[in-house]
């Protein structure tokens, strides 16, 4: 049978650092890249006698995320430890949840060819990290790192719903989208803080059972998510066709060489003894504080999308690209309150202003100008005051000095020239100096046209409005 | 009258009027472990220079009017699982040889803050398992009543040097028994408080959902005051009580007159040597003679406590013993090839046996496909024995019953007999499960002159009323007036 007889089942678990200052049992700094074990303490190096004090922020954060995607937020919940022993966990357990996480029965909504889908997700619960493993190939040393271990994490797992590589992908995206706009997680895939692993089974198509699941561990690019799912597909297909039995197994996904290997087998598979963290007591989640994280739940990407569609009259394709981001779409309806024409605004953000930001590799929030100084220029290239090359130029200078648009337009000499009579004498002078050329226009060589404009603007050093240019020059020839 | 004969509380009378410094009771603390401790071996660590500061430190208050606190200059000894900034912490085991702390237990720090010179570190049972200070890595602490037998465990270091006046009180802990047990055997009073009321943080964790510290000391009254100090809310323990701290000294002298005291049947049915038996019931008619009502109880569910306390602790245990892996602190197989075999070396090597049966009893206990078969079980077990315990209490002030089934036994006389060992447990036990407060009181001597010990059981949180019931037998009979068989100080 080939693949096409065969339909996938995904199921993904995402580990989202959240984005607060300290660690989830300590008060350390949860910063990036800091020297080796500076950012520890007897807490989170696990020292004797040392107890977990939970960090109510964590909490917060996973309530947010928990009603942003739907869930039911338990109003007890449990801790839990995971114990096995590895050099980078100090403690010899992880402290997580487990059979009673803090929420339940979420949703995420995707786009697919097909239309919208629904996929479910199954649970979202608070964890630790653990450190990190640095091994010095050369002094055949392995050093450890806890600067990591404690910092918050939520992990959060879909149901099996998922029935492709581009699926998986979306959802992954959709739901970093959702964390970001929360700002609970930075979204950054490169320094770990948003990783995945993939549960993936195949079975004949119209099957309803499924079938033997491998678990692909630590993917940390939506490109590897879709690469490795693939091959994992067509891997297990072919071990299926070929008479064999897909084992229970946990896979690396291998990127140099493009494939997935096994990592551990399920006989190899770690027992984590699994029992209610005892130095905790039972999380207690009042309906004040799940109401409190309502009320600050900000407008989420897909509802702000379709809003800007229909509030602002935007095309998907405009929406979805001032939306991706929270802080751009909110600068963007800044400049809307400002300004009124959207569409005409979309295309400025479109084309400029994405563009510089993009060169620049900055962030909207460090713009130097404000949405009345964009509305301003806007408003100057409409009533005619600049022409709309020279607008681009304006704004690049915005950019960079964060000048109002009057004063750039005055110091450079900008301007447009809207002047009837100005531009009049320039014409006539024109016409005066090419009596050639005007008697090829008159015999009915139009194309000459295009060359009096030119030099009507040339003489203006460009700052003739070209509609009266152009109004002008047929007058004088007499169309 | 030798200075180190005196109670906590006579000692802060004297350092009060100026009549003695507690440089002078330090010293003496310090010259009667010298004179007593190679026979006693009490202490795995003096800390005589530590103490002599702090001692110095408190005369220097004094002098200026601003003791920190009723004992202050009161010299006391710490088991040797409370973390001591500076000062080398072991657990009784090899595993943490060489590991010094870098920060106090809270109750180290509420007990330095308080002004009390902390005199050195006391023997106990390896990570406090066990029930005879026979586990402990370096060597068994000896019972001041006779050389030949235990003192308890796990807190046998900490009963001892009290019964041997090395220090004038101490701090043990109590899992299943660790202080309450010792405390029989040696002639002393102590205290477990209500779990959550005195916090563990820095404590060395053997089973963290029992474990409490608690005061270890030659009077009730000493008792009392000692847990004044400890008794504190600490934001760094999560299950450490948010309860005001009442006056545990206002009314140790009521009485027992008017209150109901329940005596659980089940406690008086399972194989207890008749001379502690004895000694038990004449304290039963000695609190109706003082005007109490002795109630018949019932705690159906005693009978399950030592199963369900050795499937929940070495569970725990097994859990919080995994961070001794030699990556960190304490010691390291060096010659190890590899992890796993850093791993299994460091732990071999580091832990005793008694140690190792626990974890892999733990570990079994929550093994996948047993979880539910035992560790789960017990958890129900346990909200029954609570239960059990919350039932009788709205019937009853408080529970008297043996705090051992024996005295003071020999060493090496269980130590091959972990089962028979475990017994020893039976009495004290529930108490931790239910994490309510209890107390053992000296109640008299068996013929051959060993101390036996009476157990109160109370509603959480009234240690206050423990210590009023145990004063109330004290105050009659005044055991602690009695000295074990050592020589006098400077003899
Ligand atoms: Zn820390």
């Amino acid at each position: 049978m080939p693949v096409s007889d065969f339909q996938p089942v995904i199921g993904l678990e995402v580990h989202a650092q959240l984005l607060t200052q300290s660690k989830i049992f300590c008060g350390c700094s949860t910063a990036f890249g800091a020297e080796p074990n500076l950012h520890t303490c007897p807490v989170c190096l696990g020292m004797p006698g040392v107890l977990p004090v939970l960090n109510q922020r964590v909490v917060e954060f996973a309530v947010l995320a928990g009603l942003a995607l739907g869930c039911e937020v338990r109003s007890r919940s449990v801790w839990s430890r995971k114990n096995y022993f590895y050099p980078d966990l100090p403690k010899g357990y992880q402290i997580t949840q487990y059979d009673q996480p803090i929420c339940e029965h979420g949703r995420l909504i995707i786009d697919t060819p097909g239309g919208e889908k629904v996929i479910r997700v199954r649970r979202i619960h608070m964890e630790e990290d653990a450190g990190k493993n640095v091994h010095d190939a050369s002094g055949g040393q392995s050093l450890v790192d806890l600067n990591r271990a404690g910092v918050p994490l939520l992990e959060i797992v879909s149901d099996p719903d998922l029935r492709d590589a581009d699926e998986a992908v979306e959802y992954l995206k959709a739901l970093r989208d959702v964390l970001v706009y929360l700002g609970v997680n930075d979204g950054n895939l490169e320094e770990g803080s948003f990783r995945c692993d993939a549960n993936v089974s195949v079975m004949p198509k119209g099957s309803t059972t499924f079938g033997q699941r491998c678990e692909l561990k630590n993917l940390n690019s939506f490109r590897f998510v879709k690469q490795a799912i693939e091959y994992e597909i067509a891997r297990q297909v072919d071990v299926i066709e070929s008479g064999g039995k897909v084992l229970q197994e946990t896979r690396l996904w291998d990127t140099n060489k493009g494939v997935t290997r096994s990592m551990r087998s399920k006989e190899e598979a770690h027992d984590y003894r699994y029992f209610p963290e005892p130095d905790l007591p039972p999380l207690q989640v009042s309906t004040a504080t799940i109401e409190a994280m309502g009320h600050r739940m900000p407008e989420l990407p897909r509802p702000k999308l379709q809003r800007f569609v229909s509030q602002y009259g935007l095309p998907v394709y405009d929406a979805r690209i001032l939306t991706a981001e929270r802080p751009l779409a909110d600068f963007f309806e800044a400049c809307a309150a400002k300004y009124p024409d959207a569409k005409k605004l979309s295309n400025w953000f479109l084309g400029e202003l994405l563009r510089l930001l993009k060169e620049e590799a900055m962030p909207v929030s460090a713009l130097r100008f404000t949405p009345e100084r964009l509305a301003e220029l806007l408003a100057a290239v409409d009533g005619g005051t600049l022409s709309n090359n020279a607008g681009k130029a304006v704004l690049e200078e915005m950019f960079r000095t964060g000048k109002a648009p009057a004063d750039i337009i005055a110091e450079k000499g900008l301007a447009q020239v809207s002047d009837t009579g100005a531009i009049e004498a320039v014409v006539d002078d024109i016409l005066a100096k090419n009596a050639g050329e005007v008697e090829k226009y008159r015999a009915g060589k139009k194309q000459v046209f295009g060359f009096f404009v030119g030099q009507v603007m040339r003489a203006m050093k460009g700052k003739g409005n070209p509609t009266l240019v152009n109004e002008l020059l047929k007058k004088k020839l007499g169309d | 009258m030798q200075l180190t004969d005196l109670t906590m509380l006579e000692l802060a009378r004297k350092l009060a009027s100026g009549e003695v410094s507690s440089v002078e009771a330090t010293r003496a603390s310090l010259e009667r472990i010298a004179q007593v401790d190679p026979q006693v071996r009490a202490f795995l660590r003096v800390d005589a220079e530590g103490a002599l500061a702090a001692a110095e430190a408190s005369d220097q208050r004094r002098k200026a009017g601003a003791p920190a606190s009723a004992l202050d200059g009161v010299p006391v000894g710490l088991k040797d699982l409370f973390l001591t900034e500076g000062v080398e912490t072991t657990a009784g085991s090899r595993v943490l040889e060489g590991f010094v702390p870098p920060f106090d237990a809270t109750v180290v720090r509420l007990l330095k803050e308080a002004g009390l010179p902390l005199v050195g570190k006391l023997n106990l049972d390896e990570f406090a398992m066990g029930s005879s200070n026979e586990s402990s890595a370096y060597f068994p602490t000896r019972n001041p009543w006779d050389l030949t037998r235990t003192p308890g465990g796990s807190s046998g270091g900490s009963a001892a040097a009290v019964a041997a006046r090395e220090v004038f009180g101490a701090l043990g802990t109590d899992t299943g028994g660790s202080i309450r047990q010792p405390a029989a055997f040696t002639n002393t009073v102590g205290l477990k408080p209500t779990y959550g009321r005195v916090s563990r943080y820095g404590v060395i964790a053997y089973a963290s959902s029992l474990d409490q510290p608690g005061p270890m000391t030659r009077t009730v009254a000493d008792a009392a005051a000692l847990l004044q100090v400890l008794a504190r809310h600490d934001p760094l323990d999560s299950t450490s009580a948010s309860v005001e701290t009442p006056d545990y000294s206002a009314a140790l002298e009521e009485g027992v007159k008017g209150l109901r005291l329940g005596v659980p049947r089940e406690y008086f049915a399972q194989g207890m040597d008749e001379e502690v038996e004895a000694s038990i019931r004449a304290a039963l008619r000695e609190y109706e003679r003082m005007g109490a009502t002795l109630v018949d109880v019932s705690l159906p569910h005693t009978q399950y406590a030592l199963a369900t306390y050795y499937l929940i602790a070495p569970a725990e245990a097994s859990s919080n013993l995994a961070r001794y892996d030699g990556i960190r602190y304490g010691q390291r197989a060096k010659d190890a090839r590899g992890l796993k075999e850093l791993y299994s070396l460091t732990r071999e090597r580091g832990f005793g046996p008694e140690v190792k049966r626990r974890i892999m009893l733990g570990t079994y206990a929550l093994s996948a496909g047993y979880y539910d078969a035992y560790y789960l079980r017990a958890q129900k077990v346990r909200t029954l024995i609570r239960e059990d315990f919350l039932r009788v209490f709205r019937d009853v002030d408080a529970l008297l019953t043996p705090a051992s089934p024996v005295a003071a036994f020999k060493l090496g006389e269980k130590v091959d007999d972990p089962l028979s060992m475990y017994l020893m447990d039976v009495y004290t036990l529930p108490c931790n499960l239910a994490g309510v407060p209890g107390l053992s009181v000296p109640c008299g001597f068996t013929k051959a002159g060993l101390p036996v010990g009476l157990q109160l059981l109370g509603r959480p949180f009234e240690e206050a009323l423990l210590l009023r019931i145990a004063r109330a037998f004290e105050r009659e009979h005044e055991h602690f007036r009695r000295f074990a068989p050592l020589p006098a100080q400077g003899a």
